[in-house]
């Protein structure tokens, strides 16, 4: 039994370091499409951003996938509740990734229909950076779900305040971490146009987070009890003033860490107020926890050591990908 | 319209038009690793040029097989909760595992072996196709692991009235994991042999680069005529697992109404399951029991033997089962008629086979979805075969209407994205191999 919830503590974390991965990586190239409009004025310079994430965006990706799978393996109930309950929204996401998925590579060579390819690009990065905060939102909050664990709720019961604050939350923290991407891997006028719009996303990031304190500390008190989630707070504080110091000095590679860390910093409080709830319920004795929503401990044991044999090498792999892809763009190679 | 039915259609449209593209990506890696490891060896530049070629149709399909399987890995918990929560502990593994062993694998070095060809050596871009092969592949086993459970479930207990698993190994190389595994693969490598070879019957067609299309020709021809040869004894195999393991679905891809010693082997026929007989039925007396049991007199099941509500339907099954078999053949007669043709040294000038090959490439894609429609719906009543049925599998709180919305869209979208992708490989096809100055447009680099 102690060897059995040990399992269930390891996944919950597992899941959430699935999840950041996804956000860290993913992350900044849906920040990156999302802003592609904002940020590229001429043809040159959407390909230098494209060219930024052509190669990566797709493992990226993955990142999101497996943490899907490991949430179905591990808390199988949790992952039937959620993605039966909110059933249009996930839809909707699906909608935008299926377009998103091929939106570069026939931006490139469909030439009649470059401009639809391209707005599937920059929607299909816009509605999941946004919908993944409410996602995330309604399941820290607490939704309505039976006995039976069925959500009993509908799509607007998705569209509460706390939600909609985390999407937002989430959008301008996407937002933020595509910029310093961009700046990143870009040169010239670009780079600092993508410097200017790092700095007003990590502005906006300041006030969603206030707002979602605001929120947390309205629809969540209990929450504000936890004293992990308050020393993570902290962490994205300080990243968050870090990051304007680093960009102000031209440090795009200490930028784009310091958007990392204020991102890992969300995850931190997310799991901190979550634990040991999956789904919080509207009704506290129904919600789905690690516990009751669990595997058996054979089928989290295996899947322990699959992670443990397969992320290292994911790791190792992903490294050397970006290092084959390293330094700033360059519009005129391979590909798209 | 019912939930059950527009769940069921929902799932079969979205992983049907889903598995147009994963095969392809299994014979195409696989030809390009050939190729690669071509250039290695004879450091001949037309193994690099048609290496560019197929690696940029590979890519091409490869975003339309992403942009489809997105959907499936979340397919069970939006239309098949009550699926997901009954054998999640057992389901749920072999997805996750794919995406940790295989997506990461194909996903990373797709993006070597289609943006970084400039940025690596040359060995390092032959791994990096290597990788991206044994990242296909490894995917497929963990998804037919997956799908295999369904059918011949093993290593698990129920308890609570959900599955439980008791042995990793036996779950997961359950009774017909590994005889579908290769017949998969093996329906992968003729469809990608068979479009590489369509490829370069174009190419000849019209006088392009003869020596590279020659070249491409010649390697695809392999692939394509032992796997198809290869298939013949594959899905020998599983005909006879499935009647071992799944007598009801063997009886229902045979019509076979009755047990019989000495079954015959129906080779055309339409179905009547009304009245239990089939129609217009032309046999091979004692056919089936021969190929099943090895002995004319064998003993084989009829669908009378299993209550009418455990029965699967007959007609697709049926349908599905012969029309693989029939384009198995043709491929065998194809692959043969090639090799026949190479040794005569008429291959690149006998231009009735060339077309041929064009015109057939179709039924490598309908010979895929025939077997896995004959394998799916064989399987009914059941999700999981005598574990859990289809019926009690579904959303309880995912409204009709929901599914049907979704479903437009889906089919919209894809119709969509399949139109334009089928497009831009057709391009990327004309452009030819290593002349691509023909097919590059304005913008586009």
């Amino acid at each position: 039994m102690a060897a059995w919830d040990a399992l269930r503590n390891a996944w919950f974390l597992l899941i959430g370091v699935l999840l950041a991965g996804y956000s860290l990586l993913d992350g900044f190239d849906l920040g990156v499409g999302a802003l592609l409009p904002f940020l590229a004025r001429t043809e040159d310079e959407k390909r230098s951003l494209i060219a930024a994430v052509g190669p990566v965006w797709d493992g990226n990706e993955v990142w999101l996938l497996a943490g899907g799978g490991a949430l179905f393996a591990a808390f199988p109930l949790a992952y039937a509740t959620v993605f039966s309950g909110f059933y249009l929204a996930l839809m909707l996401v699906l909608f935008a990734l299926i377009l998103r998925a091929v939106s570069l590579e026939f931006r490139a060579h469909d030439a009649a229909r470059k401009g639809l390819w391209e707005a599937a690009f920059v929607g299909g990065s816009v509605v999941p950076a946004l919908l993944f905060g409410v996602a995330l939102g309604n399941v820290v909050v607490g939704v309505p779900i039976d006995a039976a664990g069925e959500f009993t709720g509908s799509f607007f019961t998705l569209l509460r305040p706390l939600p909609l604050v985390f999407g937002l939350l989430g959008l301008s923290a996407f937002l933020m971490h595509g910029a310093a991407y961009a700046a990143l891997k870009t040169s010239g006028e670009l780079r600092e146009r993508a410097r200017r719009t790092a700095r007003a996303m990590a502005v906006a990031f300041g006030v969603a987070f206030v707002l979602s304190f605001v929120m947390v500390w309205n629809y969540l008190p209990a929450a504000l009890g936890k004293i992990v989630a308050w020393i993570f707070a902290a962490v994205v504080c300080l990243a968050l003033v870090l990051f304007f110091a680093a960009l102000k000095k031209g440090r795009d590679g200490r930028t784009f860490a310091l958007s990392s860390a204020a991102f890992l910093g969300l995850w931190g409080i997310v799991g901190a107020i979550q634990y040991p709830n999956l789904v919080r319920a509207s009704d506290p004795a129904l919600s789905l926890t690690i516990k009751n929503a669990s595997s058996s401990a054979l089928t989290l044991k295996v899947m322990f050591l699959i992670a443990l044999v397969g992320m290292p090498l994911v790791i190792g792999y992903t490294i050397y990908a970006y290092r084959v892809f390293k330094g700033k763009g360059d519009a005129g190679g391979a590909g798209y | 319209m019912d939930a059950i039915f527009l769940a069921r259609l929902q799932f079969g449209l979205t992983a049907g038009f889903h598995f147009l593209f994963p095969p392809t990506t299994l014979g195409l890696t696989l030809i390009i690793v050939v190729v690669e490891t071509l250039y290695r060896r004879t450091k001949n530049g037309i193994y690099k040029d048609l290496s560019v070629y197929l690696v940029k149709i590979l890519g091409t399909v490869f975003v339309l097989g992403v942009a489809t399987g997105v959907v499936l890995e979340f397919a069970f918990g939006n239309n098949w909760a009550a699926y997901s929560r009954t054998v999640g502990d057992i389901f749920g593994a072999p997805l996750a595992a794919e995406a940790v062993f295989s997506f990461f694998l194909e996903s990373v070095f797709l993006g070597i072996l289609v943006f970084g060809r400039n940025k690596v050596s040359a060995k390092a871009y032959r791994r990096s196709a290597i990788l991206v092969f044994l990242g296909a592949h490894l995917s497929a086993l963990w998804i037919i692991i997956a799908n295999s459970w369904m059918q011949t479930p093993a290593g698990f207990r129920m308890e609570g009235g959900r599955a439980v698993l008791d042995n990793f190994v036996k779950a997961a190389f359950n009774p017909s994991t590994v005889v579908r595994f290769v017949h998969t693969i093996l329906g992968g490598w003729i469809t990608g042999g068979l479009v590489a070879m369509a490829i370069a019957a174009w190419l000849m067609l019209k006088g392009r680069t003869a020596e590279k299309a020659a070249v491409l020709m010649r390697t695809s021809l392999v692939v394509f005529a032992a796997s198809a040869i290869l298939q013949l004894g594959s899905g020998h195999a599983h005909s006879i697992q499935v009647t071992r393991t799944q007598p009801e679905k063997m009886a229902a891809f045979e019509a076979l109404w009755k047990t019989m010693d000495g079954a015959p082997f129906t080779v055309f026929g339409i179905p009547d399951e009304k009245n239990e007989r089939t129609l217009l039925a032309v046999h091979v007396p004692k056919m089936l029991s021969m190929l099943v049991h090895f002995t004319p007199n064998g003993k084989v099941l009829g669908l009378n033997e299993f209550p009418k509500d455990e029965r699967p339907p007959v007609l697709l099954p049926f349908a599905g089962y012969h029309l693989m078999i029939l384009f198995g053949v043709l491929f065998i007669v194809m692959g043969l008629a090639g090799l026949w043709l190479r040794a005569k040294k008429k291959l690149e000038t006998c231009r009735g086979y060339l077309k041929l090959l064009i015109w057939t490439v179709p039924l490598a894609y309908l010979a895929n979805e025939t077997g896995w429609i004959a394998a799916e719906v064989g399987r009914q009543p059941w999700a999981v075969y005598k574990v859990l049925r289809t019926s009690e599998a579904v959303s309880a709180v995912v409204p009709a209407g929901n599914i049907l919305f979704s479903l437009v869209l889906f089919v919209a979208l894809y119709a969509l994205i399949g139109a334009a992708g089928v497009g831009i490989i057709f391009r990327t096809i004309r452009g030819g191999p290593g002349d691509v100055e023909v097919g590059v447009r304005k913008g586009e680099v």
